[in-house]
Protein backbone atom coordinates (compact mmCIF):
# COMPACT_ATOMS: atom_id res chain seq x y z
CA UNK A 1 0.00 0.00 0.00
CA UNK A 2 1.48 3.24 -0.79
CA UNK A 3 0.52 6.47 0.88
CA UNK A 4 2.30 10.05 0.90
CA UNK A 5 5.74 10.54 2.22
CA UNK A 6 5.24 13.35 5.51
CA UNK A 7 8.21 15.51 5.32
CA UNK A 8 8.33 18.51 8.00
CA UNK A 9 9.95 21.49 6.50
CA UNK A 10 11.39 23.79 9.02
CA UNK A 11 13.77 26.52 9.11
CA UNK A 12 15.38 27.57 12.52
CA UNK A 13 17.54 29.99 13.80
CA UNK A 14 17.21 33.58 14.32
CA UNK A 15 18.27 34.36 10.70
CA UNK A 16 15.42 36.71 8.94
CA UNK A 17 14.09 34.64 5.75
CA UNK A 18 12.43 31.43 4.73
CA UNK A 19 12.33 31.97 0.96
CA UNK A 20 14.75 29.01 0.19
CA UNK A 21 12.27 26.80 2.97
CA UNK A 22 9.19 27.58 1.35
CA UNK A 23 10.77 26.68 -2.59
CA UNK A 24 12.03 23.49 -0.79
CA UNK A 25 8.28 23.05 0.77
CA UNK A 26 6.80 23.64 -2.65
CA UNK A 27 8.73 21.55 -4.62
CA UNK A 28 8.61 18.35 -2.36
CA UNK A 29 4.78 19.23 -2.17
CA UNK A 30 4.75 19.30 -6.14
CA UNK A 31 6.33 15.97 -5.70
CA UNK A 32 3.56 14.21 -4.67
CA UNK A 33 4.47 14.80 -0.50
CA UNK A 34 2.43 15.83 2.17
CA UNK A 35 4.52 18.85 3.59
CA UNK A 36 3.81 20.60 7.01
CA UNK A 37 5.68 23.65 7.17
CA UNK A 38 5.87 25.28 10.31
CA UNK A 39 7.98 28.65 9.52
CA UNK A 40 10.62 30.54 10.94
CA UNK A 41 13.09 31.01 13.87
CA UNK A 42 11.94 27.55 14.94
CA UNK A 43 13.58 26.22 18.12
CA UNK A 44 15.13 22.34 17.92
CA UNK A 45 12.28 21.49 20.67
CA UNK A 46 9.63 22.91 18.37
CA UNK A 47 10.65 20.74 15.41
CA UNK A 48 10.97 17.90 17.19
CA UNK A 49 7.49 18.10 18.98
CA UNK A 50 6.01 19.09 16.00
CA UNK A 51 7.65 16.22 13.67
CA UNK A 52 6.48 13.51 16.70
CA UNK A 53 3.09 15.27 16.70
CA UNK A 54 3.16 14.91 12.82
CA UNK A 55 4.61 11.37 12.76
CA UNK A 56 6.75 12.96 10.07
CA UNK A 57 8.81 10.25 7.92
CA UNK A 58 11.28 13.04 6.89
CA UNK A 59 12.61 16.72 8.93
CA UNK A 60 13.90 18.88 6.57
CA UNK A 61 16.07 21.76 7.90
CA UNK A 62 17.12 25.14 6.42
CA UNK A 63 19.82 26.49 8.39
CA UNK A 64 22.05 29.55 6.84
CA UNK A 65 23.32 30.35 9.83
CA UNK A 66 26.55 28.33 10.82
CA UNK A 67 24.68 26.43 13.83
CA UNK A 68 24.08 23.13 12.07
CA UNK A 69 26.70 21.70 14.28
CA UNK A 70 24.61 21.67 17.26
CA UNK A 71 21.39 21.94 15.24
CA UNK A 72 20.81 18.63 13.07
CA UNK A 73 21.85 17.32 16.56
CA UNK A 74 20.24 18.51 19.11
CA UNK A 75 16.89 17.99 16.59
CA UNK A 76 17.48 14.01 16.30
CA UNK A 77 18.74 13.83 20.23
CA UNK A 78 15.12 14.79 20.69
CA UNK A 79 13.55 12.99 18.67
CA UNK A 80 15.21 9.89 19.78
CA UNK A 81 14.43 10.60 23.58
CA UNK A 82 10.55 10.48 22.23
CA UNK A 83 10.84 7.29 20.46
CA UNK A 84 11.30 8.22 16.95
CA UNK A 85 14.58 6.94 16.26
CA UNK A 86 13.29 6.33 12.51
CA UNK A 87 12.92 9.65 11.72
CA UNK A 88 15.44 10.36 8.61
CA UNK A 89 16.80 14.21 9.31
CA UNK A 90 18.12 15.73 6.13
CA UNK A 91 18.60 19.49 4.56
CA UNK A 92 20.58 22.09 3.88
CA UNK A 93 21.97 24.91 3.69
CA UNK A 94 26.29 26.42 4.14
CA UNK A 95 27.93 23.49 5.63
CA UNK A 96 31.39 22.33 4.84
CA UNK A 97 31.67 19.08 3.45
CA UNK A 98 33.58 18.03 6.85
CA UNK A 99 30.85 18.83 9.00
CA UNK A 100 28.28 17.66 6.60
CA UNK A 101 30.28 13.93 7.28
CA UNK A 102 30.49 14.70 10.99
CA UNK A 103 27.04 14.96 11.15
CA UNK A 104 26.24 11.58 9.03
CA UNK A 105 28.53 9.53 10.98
CA UNK A 106 26.23 10.78 13.82
CA UNK A 107 22.92 9.18 12.38
CA UNK A 108 22.17 12.42 10.68
CA UNK A 109 20.89 12.18 6.64
CA UNK A 110 22.63 13.52 3.59
CA UNK A 111 22.88 17.44 3.84
CA UNK A 112 22.91 19.40 -0.06
CA UNK A 113 24.93 22.69 -0.49
CA UNK A 114 23.72 25.87 -1.84
CA UNK A 115 22.95 25.86 -5.49
CA UNK A 116 21.71 21.99 -5.33
CA UNK A 117 18.45 21.35 -7.60
CA UNK A 118 15.99 20.41 -5.45
CA UNK A 119 15.39 16.90 -7.17
CA UNK A 120 18.39 15.97 -5.56
CA UNK A 121 16.84 16.06 -2.49
CA UNK A 122 13.54 14.90 -3.77
CA UNK A 123 15.22 11.72 -4.69
CA UNK A 124 17.01 11.08 -1.80
CA UNK A 125 14.02 11.45 0.34
CA UNK A 126 12.00 8.80 -2.01
CA UNK A 127 15.05 6.38 -2.03
CA UNK A 128 15.38 6.66 1.17
CA UNK A 129 11.76 5.98 2.03
CA UNK A 130 11.10 3.01 -0.63
CA UNK A 131 14.36 1.35 0.94
CA UNK A 132 12.57 2.16 4.20
CA UNK A 133 9.33 0.37 3.38
CA UNK A 134 10.95 -2.58 1.67
CA UNK A 135 12.59 -3.25 5.30
CA UNK A 136 9.16 -3.37 6.19
CA UNK A 137 10.11 -1.31 9.03
CA UNK B 1 5.40 0.23 10.68
CA UNK B 2 3.22 -2.74 9.84
CA UNK B 3 2.14 -5.90 11.70
CA UNK B 4 0.98 -7.25 15.10
CA UNK B 5 4.68 -6.30 17.26
CA UNK B 6 4.05 -2.91 15.85
CA UNK B 7 0.57 -2.20 17.31
CA UNK B 8 1.17 -3.68 19.85
CA UNK B 9 4.16 -1.31 20.74
CA UNK B 10 1.92 1.55 19.88
CA UNK B 11 -0.86 0.51 21.97
CA UNK B 12 1.09 -0.27 25.48
CA UNK B 13 2.28 3.73 23.86
CA UNK B 14 -0.83 5.26 23.39
CA UNK B 15 -2.24 3.43 27.36
CA UNK B 16 1.25 5.41 28.85
CA UNK B 17 0.36 8.25 27.36
CA UNK B 18 2.81 9.10 24.76
CA UNK B 19 2.78 11.57 21.95
CA UNK B 20 4.91 9.56 19.86
CA UNK B 21 2.39 6.42 20.11
CA UNK B 22 -0.97 9.22 19.96
CA UNK B 23 0.77 10.33 16.20
CA UNK B 24 1.66 6.85 15.05
CA UNK B 25 -2.10 5.52 16.08
CA UNK B 26 -3.40 8.55 14.36
CA UNK B 27 -1.17 7.68 11.41
CA UNK B 28 -2.51 4.06 11.22
CA UNK B 29 -5.82 4.97 11.10
CA UNK B 30 -5.26 7.64 8.46
CA UNK B 31 -3.50 5.66 6.25
CA UNK B 32 -5.55 2.79 6.85
CA UNK B 33 -2.31 0.81 7.64
CA UNK B 34 -2.12 -2.97 8.55
CA UNK B 35 -4.27 -3.24 12.14
CA UNK B 36 -6.43 -0.53 11.80
CA UNK B 37 -9.33 -2.08 12.44
CA UNK B 38 -8.01 -3.76 15.26
CA UNK B 39 -7.18 -0.69 16.91
CA UNK B 40 -9.94 0.94 16.07
CA UNK B 41 -12.04 -1.69 17.87
CA UNK B 42 -10.14 -1.67 21.13
CA UNK B 43 -10.65 2.57 21.09
CA UNK B 44 -13.99 2.70 20.19
CA UNK B 45 -15.33 1.90 23.90
CA UNK B 46 -13.39 4.59 24.91
CA UNK B 47 -15.26 7.12 22.54
CA UNK B 48 -17.35 10.28 24.41
CA UNK B 49 -15.00 12.26 26.57
CA UNK B 50 -14.00 14.87 24.07
CA UNK B 51 -16.01 17.86 22.83
CA UNK B 52 -15.54 18.14 19.29
CA UNK B 53 -15.73 21.87 18.05
CA UNK B 54 -15.89 22.49 13.55
CA UNK B 55 -14.68 25.82 12.88
CA UNK B 56 -15.16 26.60 9.12
CA UNK B 57 -15.11 29.25 6.82
CA UNK B 58 -13.31 30.99 3.86
CA UNK B 59 -9.74 31.06 3.54
CA UNK B 60 -8.27 33.32 5.61
CA UNK B 61 -11.04 34.44 7.61
CA UNK B 62 -8.90 33.78 10.35
CA UNK B 63 -9.94 29.99 11.49
CA UNK B 64 -6.49 29.09 12.69
CA UNK B 65 -5.52 32.02 14.85
CA UNK B 66 -9.17 31.25 16.92
CA UNK B 67 -8.61 27.57 16.74
CA UNK B 68 -5.17 28.97 19.01
CA UNK B 69 -7.17 30.97 20.89
CA UNK B 70 -9.20 29.07 22.19
CA UNK B 71 -6.71 26.32 22.44
CA UNK B 72 -4.77 28.53 24.61
CA UNK B 73 -7.82 29.06 27.04
CA UNK B 74 -8.76 25.99 27.57
CA UNK B 75 -5.02 24.76 28.26
CA UNK B 76 -4.83 27.48 31.16
CA UNK B 77 -8.30 25.83 32.55
CA UNK B 78 -6.30 22.73 32.77
CA UNK B 79 -7.77 20.93 29.70
CA UNK B 80 -6.34 18.65 27.21
CA UNK B 81 -6.30 20.06 23.54
CA UNK B 82 -6.72 18.00 20.38
CA UNK B 83 -6.37 20.22 17.33
CA UNK B 84 -7.10 18.69 13.88
CA UNK B 85 -6.36 20.91 11.10
CA UNK B 86 -7.11 20.22 7.36
CA UNK B 87 -5.51 21.42 4.05
CA UNK B 88 -6.02 20.42 0.57
CA UNK B 89 -4.44 17.89 -1.23
CA UNK B 90 -3.37 18.94 -4.89
CA UNK B 91 -5.51 16.07 -6.89
CA UNK B 92 -3.05 16.83 -9.73
CA UNK B 93 0.23 15.69 -7.52
CA UNK B 94 -1.04 14.28 -4.26
CA UNK B 95 1.00 16.40 -2.36
CA UNK B 96 -0.46 19.11 -0.25
CA UNK B 97 1.33 21.94 1.76
CA UNK B 98 -0.05 21.68 5.09
CA UNK B 99 0.42 25.34 6.42
CA UNK B 100 -2.16 25.76 9.40
CA UNK B 101 0.77 25.02 12.37
CA UNK B 102 2.65 28.01 11.36
CA UNK B 103 -0.50 30.43 13.45
CA UNK B 104 -0.45 27.68 16.21
CA UNK B 105 2.87 28.03 17.49
CA UNK B 106 1.68 30.29 20.85
CA UNK B 107 0.45 26.81 22.27
CA UNK B 108 2.26 24.36 20.22
CA UNK B 109 4.87 23.39 23.11
CA UNK B 110 2.13 22.89 25.63
CA UNK B 111 2.13 19.40 27.10
CA UNK B 112 -1.60 19.07 27.34
CA UNK B 113 -1.98 19.84 23.23
CA UNK B 114 -1.50 17.72 20.30
CA UNK B 115 -1.63 19.00 16.68
CA UNK B 116 -2.15 17.22 13.48
CA UNK B 117 -2.22 18.32 10.17
CA UNK B 118 -4.25 16.34 7.35
CA UNK B 119 -4.42 16.45 4.45
CA UNK B 120 -7.84 16.32 2.55
CA UNK B 121 -6.59 13.30 0.59
CA UNK B 122 -8.82 12.79 -2.91
CA UNK B 123 -11.96 13.66 -0.78
CA UNK B 124 -13.95 16.47 -2.53
CA UNK B 125 -15.10 18.88 0.79
CA UNK B 126 -13.42 20.70 3.54
CA UNK B 127 -12.45 17.77 5.63
CA UNK B 128 -10.36 13.91 4.96
CA UNK B 129 -12.13 10.98 4.37
CA UNK B 130 -10.34 9.71 7.87
CA UNK B 131 -10.89 12.78 9.89
CA UNK B 132 -13.85 11.99 11.65
CA UNK B 133 -11.79 8.67 12.67
CA UNK B 134 -8.48 10.80 13.51
CA UNK B 135 -10.79 12.66 15.48
CA UNK B 136 -12.09 9.29 17.58
CA UNK B 137 -8.26 8.31 17.97
CA UNK B 138 -7.71 11.87 19.91
CA UNK B 139 -11.08 11.21 21.71
CA UNK B 140 -9.64 7.91 22.90
CA UNK B 141 -6.45 9.07 24.03
CA UNK B 142 -8.45 11.30 26.34
CA UNK B 143 -9.22 14.97 24.82
CA UNK B 144 -11.13 17.13 26.50
CA UNK B 145 -11.23 19.90 23.54
CA UNK B 146 -10.89 18.63 19.85
CA UNK B 147 -11.07 21.39 17.71
CA UNK B 148 -11.13 20.73 13.76
CA UNK B 149 -10.22 23.66 11.45
CA UNK B 150 -11.74 22.57 7.85
CA UNK B 151 -10.02 23.86 4.64
CA UNK B 152 -11.70 27.21 3.57
CA UNK B 153 -13.27 26.19 0.34
CA UNK B 154 -15.88 23.60 -0.86
CA UNK B 155 -18.72 21.78 1.46
CA UNK B 156 -16.86 22.39 4.20
CA UNK B 157 -19.61 23.45 6.53
CA UNK B 158 -22.11 20.05 5.74
CA UNK B 159 -19.00 18.12 6.34
CA UNK B 160 -18.22 19.24 9.65
CA UNK B 161 -21.94 19.01 10.84
CA UNK B 162 -21.43 15.05 10.79
CA UNK B 163 -18.38 14.71 12.57
CA UNK B 164 -18.65 18.09 15.14
CA UNK B 165 -20.95 18.80 18.20
CA UNK B 166 -20.67 22.15 17.87
CA UNK B 167 -20.27 23.66 14.32
CA UNK B 168 -18.98 27.44 13.90
CA UNK B 169 -18.63 29.17 10.86
CA UNK B 170 -16.19 32.24 10.74
CA UNK B 171 -16.70 35.17 8.52
CA UNK B 172 -14.94 38.25 8.09
CA UNK B 173 -15.72 41.84 7.32
CA UNK B 174 -14.72 40.86 3.90
CA UNK B 175 -16.34 38.44 2.79
CA UNK B 176 -19.21 41.14 2.59
CA UNK B 177 -21.21 39.79 -0.02
CA UNK B 178 -19.98 36.80 0.76
CA UNK B 179 -23.20 36.71 2.91
CA UNK B 180 -25.27 36.69 0.14
CA UNK B 181 -23.57 33.22 -1.16
CA UNK B 182 -24.00 31.27 1.72
CA UNK B 183 -26.02 28.17 0.96
CA UNK B 184 -29.05 27.48 2.81
CA UNK B 185 -27.19 24.26 4.14
CA UNK B 186 -24.80 26.66 6.50
CA UNK B 187 -27.50 28.74 8.13
CA UNK B 188 -28.86 25.45 9.17
CA UNK B 189 -25.83 23.85 10.60
CA UNK B 190 -23.85 26.57 12.26
CA UNK B 191 -24.18 26.43 15.90
CA UNK B 192 -22.60 29.90 16.19
CA UNK B 193 -21.47 32.46 13.91
CA UNK B 194 -18.32 34.29 14.25
CA UNK B 195 -17.74 37.77 12.67
CA UNK B 196 -13.56 37.72 13.17
CA UNK B 197 -11.35 40.73 12.23
CA UNK B 198 -13.90 43.05 14.30
CA UNK B 199 -10.92 45.45 14.04
CA UNK B 200 -12.16 46.13 10.52
CA UNK B 201 -14.53 48.33 8.80
CA UNK B 202 -18.29 46.20 8.34
CA UNK B 203 -18.26 43.94 10.91
CA UNK B 204 -21.53 45.61 12.74
CA UNK B 205 -23.34 45.32 9.30
CA UNK B 206 -21.49 41.68 8.60
CA UNK B 207 -22.81 40.35 12.01
CA UNK B 208 -26.56 42.72 11.13
CA UNK B 209 -26.53 40.73 8.04
CA UNK B 210 -26.34 37.02 9.49
CA UNK B 211 -28.96 38.08 12.35
CA UNK B 212 -31.37 39.33 9.55
CA UNK B 213 -30.64 36.14 7.68
CA UNK B 214 -31.26 34.09 11.18
CA UNK B 215 -34.18 36.16 11.70
CA UNK B 216 -32.93 37.50 14.60
CA UNK B 217 -33.72 41.13 13.33
CA UNK B 218 -35.67 42.59 10.93
CA UNK B 219 -34.23 43.78 7.44
CA UNK B 220 -32.96 47.79 7.20
CA UNK B 221 -31.27 48.14 10.62
CA UNK B 222 -32.09 47.73 14.48
CA UNK B 223 -35.94 47.56 15.25
CA UNK B 224 -37.21 49.64 17.22
CA UNK B 225 -38.88 47.99 19.97
CA UNK B 226 -42.28 49.69 20.19
CA UNK B 227 -43.25 53.07 18.21
CA UNK B 228 -46.32 55.42 18.90
CA UNK B 229 -47.36 53.02 21.44
CA UNK B 230 -47.54 50.07 18.24
CA UNK B 231 -45.87 47.19 18.98
CA UNK B 232 -43.46 46.84 15.73
CA UNK B 233 -42.53 43.75 16.89
CA UNK B 234 -45.72 42.05 15.71
CA UNK B 235 -44.57 43.45 12.66
CA UNK B 236 -41.60 40.64 12.29
CA UNK B 237 -43.37 37.52 12.90
CA UNK B 238 -39.99 35.39 12.33
CA UNK B 239 -38.39 37.78 14.70
CA UNK B 240 -41.39 36.94 17.05
CA UNK B 241 -40.85 33.46 16.69
CA UNK B 242 -36.87 33.34 17.57
CA UNK B 243 -37.78 35.76 20.58
CA UNK B 244 -39.93 33.27 21.96
CA UNK B 245 -37.69 30.37 20.92
CA UNK B 246 -35.25 31.77 22.53
CA UNK B 247 -37.01 31.93 25.47
CA UNK B 248 -37.60 28.49 25.47
CA UNK B 249 -34.80 25.93 26.90
CA UNK B 250 -35.10 23.38 24.20
CA UNK B 251 -34.53 25.11 21.20
CA UNK B 252 -30.85 27.11 20.33
CA UNK B 253 -30.73 30.26 18.09
CA UNK B 254 -26.99 30.48 16.76
CA UNK B 255 -25.13 33.70 18.19
CA UNK B 256 -23.12 35.85 16.19
CA UNK B 257 -20.50 36.83 17.99
CA UNK B 258 -17.42 39.37 17.00
CA UNK B 259 -13.47 38.10 17.74
CA UNK B 260 -10.64 39.80 16.74
CA UNK B 261 -7.91 37.74 16.17
CA UNK B 262 -4.53 39.96 16.83
CA UNK B 263 -5.76 40.85 20.55
CA UNK B 264 -8.09 37.51 21.59
CA UNK B 265 -11.20 40.01 21.85
CA UNK B 266 -14.33 38.06 22.02
CA UNK B 267 -13.03 34.87 22.65
CA UNK B 268 -13.96 34.43 26.21
CA UNK B 269 -17.44 35.36 25.11
CA UNK B 270 -16.95 32.61 22.09
CA UNK B 271 -15.87 30.17 24.90
CA UNK B 272 -18.78 30.82 26.74
CA UNK B 273 -21.12 30.48 23.49
CA UNK B 274 -19.53 27.27 22.80
CA UNK B 275 -19.74 26.23 26.40
CA UNK B 276 -24.24 27.26 26.34
CA UNK B 277 -24.20 25.51 23.13
CA UNK B 278 -23.15 22.13 24.33
CA UNK B 279 -25.37 22.61 27.79
CA UNK B 280 -27.82 23.05 25.33
CA UNK B 281 -26.89 19.99 23.33
CA UNK B 282 -27.13 17.88 26.90
CA UNK B 283 -29.57 19.27 28.13
CA UNK B 284 -32.14 18.50 25.22
CA UNK B 285 -31.10 14.94 24.15
CA UNK B 286 -29.33 16.48 21.12
CA UNK B 287 -26.23 15.31 22.00
CA UNK B 288 -27.14 11.94 22.10
CA UNK B 289 -28.91 12.40 18.83
CA UNK B 290 -25.65 13.59 17.22
CA UNK B 291 -23.56 11.21 18.40
CA UNK B 292 -25.88 8.10 17.39
CA UNK B 293 -26.28 9.39 13.96
CA UNK B 294 -22.41 9.93 13.61
CA UNK B 295 -22.28 5.85 14.48
CA UNK B 296 -24.80 5.14 11.79
CA UNK B 297 -22.98 7.11 9.19
CA UNK B 298 -20.07 5.29 10.76
CA UNK B 299 -21.54 1.95 10.22
CA UNK B 300 -23.16 2.40 6.96
CA UNK B 301 -19.47 3.92 5.50
CA UNK B 302 -17.57 1.23 6.75
CA UNK B 303 -20.36 -1.58 5.20
CA UNK B 304 -20.46 0.17 1.86
CA UNK B 305 -16.46 0.02 2.10
CA UNK B 306 -16.37 -3.33 2.85
CA UNK B 307 -19.21 -4.18 0.42
CA UNK B 308 -16.79 -2.67 -2.49
CA UNK B 309 -13.66 -4.07 -1.40
CA UNK B 310 -15.31 -7.69 -1.60
CA UNK B 311 -17.18 -7.46 -4.52
CA UNK B 312 -14.13 -6.00 -6.65
CA UNK B 313 -11.59 -8.26 -5.02
CA UNK B 314 -13.26 -11.25 -6.43
CA UNK B 315 -11.52 -11.64 -9.86
CA UNK B 316 -14.32 -13.99 -11.21
CA UNK B 317 -16.81 -11.58 -10.78
CA UNK B 318 -14.68 -8.98 -12.37
CA UNK B 319 -13.93 -11.28 -15.17
CA UNK B 320 -17.72 -11.38 -15.35
CA UNK B 321 -18.27 -8.26 -15.94
CA UNK B 322 -15.87 -8.07 -18.57
CA UNK B 323 -17.80 -10.76 -20.25
CA UNK B 324 -21.14 -8.86 -20.37
CA UNK B 325 -19.48 -6.00 -21.98
CA UNK B 326 -19.89 -6.72 -25.44
CA UNK B 327 -23.87 -7.57 -24.98
CA UNK B 328 -23.70 -4.09 -22.95
CA UNK B 329 -22.72 -2.42 -26.09
CA UNK B 330 -25.08 -4.24 -28.30
CA UNK B 331 -28.19 -3.04 -26.19
CA UNK B 332 -29.10 -6.01 -24.95
CA UNK B 333 -28.50 -5.72 -21.63
CA UNK B 334 -28.66 -2.43 -19.50
CA UNK B 335 -26.01 -1.79 -16.88
CA UNK B 336 -29.01 -1.95 -14.52
CA UNK B 337 -30.02 -5.62 -15.31
CA UNK B 338 -25.96 -6.14 -15.69
CA UNK B 339 -26.08 -4.75 -11.67
CA UNK B 340 -28.59 -6.89 -10.61
CA UNK B 341 -27.27 -9.96 -11.61
CA UNK B 342 -24.07 -8.97 -10.53
CA UNK B 343 -25.33 -8.83 -7.08
CA UNK B 344 -27.46 -11.78 -7.22
CA UNK B 345 -23.85 -13.93 -8.34
CA UNK B 346 -22.07 -11.78 -5.20
CA UNK B 347 -24.93 -13.36 -2.96
CA UNK B 348 -24.92 -16.33 -4.22
CA UNK B 349 -21.22 -17.09 -4.37
CA UNK B 350 -21.11 -15.70 -0.46
CA UNK B 351 -19.05 -12.72 -1.46
CA UNK B 352 -20.53 -10.51 1.02
CA UNK B 353 -20.19 -12.71 4.05
CA UNK B 354 -16.44 -14.20 3.68
CA UNK B 355 -14.17 -13.15 6.53
CA UNK B 356 -12.81 -9.83 6.37
CA UNK B 357 -9.23 -9.59 5.05
N1 LIG C 1 -6.94 42.42 11.17
C1 LIG C 1 -7.12 41.19 11.60
N2 LIG C 1 -6.39 40.19 11.10
C2 LIG C 1 -6.59 38.93 11.57
C3 LIG C 1 -7.55 38.66 12.58
N3 LIG C 1 -7.55 37.33 12.83
C4 LIG C 1 -6.62 36.80 12.01
N4 LIG C 1 -6.04 37.76 11.25
C5 LIG C 1 -5.01 37.57 10.22
O1 LIG C 1 -5.59 36.93 9.09
C6 LIG C 1 -4.64 36.08 8.46
C7 LIG C 1 -5.21 34.68 8.27
O2 LIG C 1 -5.41 34.10 9.54
P1 LIG C 1 -5.48 32.52 9.73
O3 LIG C 1 -5.80 32.26 11.15
O4 LIG C 1 -4.29 31.87 9.14
O5 LIG C 1 -6.74 32.19 8.81
P2 LIG C 1 -7.29 30.77 8.33
O6 LIG C 1 -8.76 30.89 8.19
O7 LIG C 1 -6.78 29.71 9.23
O8 LIG C 1 -6.61 30.65 6.91
P3 LIG C 1 -6.53 29.34 5.97
O9 LIG C 1 -6.26 28.16 6.85
O10 LIG C 1 -5.39 29.66 5.05
O11 LIG C 1 -7.84 29.26 5.27
C8 LIG C 1 -3.39 36.12 9.32
O12 LIG C 1 -2.49 37.03 8.75
C9 LIG C 1 -3.90 36.62 10.66
O13 LIG C 1 -2.91 37.30 11.39
C10 LIG C 1 -8.31 39.77 13.11
O14 LIG C 1 -9.18 39.63 13.98
N5 LIG C 1 -8.04 40.99 12.59
MG1 LIG D 1 -5.65 27.97 8.75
Amino acid sequence: MTRPIRVLVAKPGLDGHDRGAKVVAAALRDAGMEVIYTGLHQTPEMIASAAVQEDADVVGLSILSGAHMTLFPRVLQLLREQGRDDVLITGGGIIPKEDMAALEQQGIGKLFGPGTPTTALIDYIKEWFAARQAQGA
Amino acid sequence: MTGRGTLERVLAGFEAGQTAALARAVSIIEDQREGHETLAAILHPRLGRARRIGLTGPPGAGKSTLTTLLAERYLAAGLKVGIVAVDPTSPFTGGALLGDRVRMERVALHPNVFIRSMATRGSLGGLAAMTREVCDVLDAFGMDRILVETVGVGQSELDIARLADTSTVILVPESGDAIQTLKAGVMEIADCFVVNKADRPGADRLRNDIEVMLGLRGGGGPTPDAHHGVDLKALHPKRQAREAAARDDDSWTPPVLRTVGATGDGVPELIAALDRHFAYLERTGTLHARRRERLRDRVRDVVEHRIQRRLWRDAAIRQWVEDQLPALERGEVTPFTVAEALLARGVAAGTFTGQAP
